[in-house]
């Protein structure tokens, strides 16, 4: 072996193995995460967390009923606010926009999408909670909402312009007005995976934290209504997480456990649906 | 409600039939004794800048097959889709001259009006994501037809006269999709047909199936043509002689030659279509 082959062969030995290694690292972290969070956080987990509200320092026991509800409430808001301007802005930019006002769309919602969660929060904080004085659920889910606006818009827009032309042609040949063939043709055939999409975008909010702890802020009770603040899943694990009370820690580990896989849950389920939608359609 | 699409002709059974008027000699077959139907003038078009189409002169006869030929991207294709003013859909196009109607200027009619009039089959079959039924009753919607037993009747009159409806009937409710490459192919032409049309634009219809398929096609061409009048675009020369009684041969965006069919094969006036139809070129 000449040194110039032996060096050849162990250059491409090295990076092999520190490519794969990177790889490796990449998929397992995920893996690493979700076994530390059963490790800590499954073993204390039981029926109690479902059903029971936080009890006060000192006593054992108690769950975060009301935090998943909370979460649950912020998410509809933020369906309520996002999917509605996401879903029409997406069609609008890929059935009317002209070149030069999509460009510009797009490039805002790329940059909106850039906007860090905790500006957002503060956006929320300043325009709703500083006017009427108090934390509330409505602020929160404004906030959520806002953040799920970029993604939903630019996935709808992607899915609507993935639909054959020739579908539009066949719908116009008909007499169909351009609106008519846009409803009865073009959405339908993208629905399953526009819903997939802002399925993928609510579950990436639902795991927020920053935009929550200066609007929805937090509730060791239910909460009063939808103008009050309200606990949820992020805020309660940050919230536990730093208190000085291992019984705490031990819920914040069981809360991150749901959290994470109610989100994986969605992700998962969502993209299974699209991959055996979008292999039916070719 | 008023309906605009004349509910007799559609609910007609046997395939083939219409209750349309079509004049004295509606339903013979031979050639030089039908009305004129459509009549285009000095047509020119244009993509942008380039000019498609030059100076286009030609009369398209009632309940007669009318066949362009010519090679790829001579302009036969764009002169079909400016038949019923498909060629809108596509941005920077521009037509200068005349297409008329039954006398009527198409481009002062209202488009969804004129493409009920004149529908049209696409090269690749499109049907919509939708079941077999709901692809024939589209057009019937679109154009305020309510459902029940008389929508029922005009999807199997429509499907009848497709000669789809016997390997149908079964499976109306099930996707378009489930049918084989020929069978999406008729479906399409049943659903052109069910806004009875009173011309069918056929573009390239049998391009992409297999010679069984297309004979199928071929004999429904037959038995239209009684109740319709039919332009087809056709690569296949075989099918223009079979199918066609008129021909018109298109060669970088002019007409070279517009006769008889049997004139264009056997005679014709012009040294490139001999050479054209002889198989020297193209």
């Amino acid at each position: 072996m000449t040194p110039r082959l032996f060096y050849r062969k162990a250059t491409n030995y090295v990076m092999l193995t520190l490519t794969g290694l990177c790889a490796l690292v990449a998929v397992g972290i995920l893996f690493f995460i979700l076994g530390y969070l059963l490790w800590n956080g499954g073993t204390s987990l039981n029926l109690d967390f479902f059903t029971k509200l936080p009890v006060p320092v000192g006593e054992s026991g108690g769950g975060m009923a009301n935090a998943l509800v909370g979460t649950g409430k912020l998410l509809l808001i933020a369906s309520l606010v996002g999917v509605p301007i996401g879903f029409l802005g997406g069609v609008y930019l890929s059935e009317y926009g002209g070149s030069t006002f999509s460009f510009l769309v797009r490039y805002m919602t790329d940059l909106l999408n850039g906007v860090p969660s905790i500006v957002i929060g503060i956006f929320a904080y300043t325009v709703i909670i500083l006017r009427q004085h108090h934390f509330s659920t409505l602020a929160g889910g404004i906030a959520l909402g806002i953040m799920m606006i970029p993604i939903a818009v630019r996935s709808s827009e992607e899915f609507l312009r993935a639909v054959p032309a020739s579908l539009r042609e066949a719908a116009v040949a008909l007499g169909a007005s351009k609106s008519r063939a846009i409803v009865t043709v073009v959405i339908p055939a993208a629905l399953d995976a526009i819903i997939t999409g802002i399925m993928l975008d609510l579950a990436r909010v639902a795991g927020e934290t920053a935009p929550l702890i200066f609007t929805a802020f937090g509730n060791q009770f239910w909460s009063p209504g939808w103008n009050q603040p309200t606990s949820s899943l992020p805020v309660m694990i940050y919230s536990y997480a730093i208190s000085p009370y291992d019984e705490w820690h031990r819920q914040a580990w069981s809360a991150g456990f749901v959290l994470l896989s109610l989100v994986l849950f969605v992700n998962v389920f969502s993209r299974l649906v699209l991959a055996r939608k979008g292999h039916a359609r070719s | 409600m008023e309906n605009p699409i004349r509910v007799t002709s559609v609910t007609g059974t046997t395939p083939g039939s219409s209750a349309l008027p079509r004049g004295a000699e509606a339903g013979s077959k031979g050639a030089g004794t039908a009305e004129l139907k459509l009549r285009a003038s000095n047509l020119n078009f244009f993509y942008g800048k380039f000019q498609a189409l030059h100076d286009i002169n030609l009369d398209i006869h009632e309940n007669r097959v009318t066949a362009f030929i010519g090679p790829s991207g001579c302009g036969k294709s764009t002169f079909l889709r400016t038949l019923n003013r498909m060629h809108e859909m596509v941005r920077n196009t521009r037509v200068e001259g005349e297409v008329e109607l039954d006398g009527q200027d198409i481009f002062g009619l209202e488009v969804s009006q004129l493409r009920r009039r004149v529908g049209m089959v696409f090269q690749k079959s499109n049907p919509f994501p939708k079941s077999i039924f709901d692809n024939v009753a589209y057009g019937l919607r679109v154009n305020g037809f309510a459902g029940g037993k008389p929508l029922h009747d005009a999807v199997e009159s429509s499907l009848r006269r497709a000669a789809l409806w016997e390997e149908v009937k079964d499976k109306l409710n099930d996707s378009a999709y489930s049918l084989s490459g020929g069978q999406q192919q008729r479906l399409c032409i049943a659903r052109a047909l069910a806004v009875n049309p009173e011309v069918l634009l056929l573009d390239e219809p049998c391009s992409a199936l297999d010679p069984i398929a297309t004979a199928k096609i071929e004999d429904l061409i037959f038995q239209l043509k009684d109740s319709c009048t039919l332009v087809i675009v056709t690569h296949n020369m075989q099918q223009a002689a079979r199918v066609a009684e008129y021909t018109g041969f298109f060669l970088l965006g002019r007409l070279v030659e517009f006769d008889k069919t049997t004139t264009i094969f056997k005679n014709p006036a012009q040294k490139e279509t001999e050479d054209y139809v002889t198989g020297r070129f193209g």
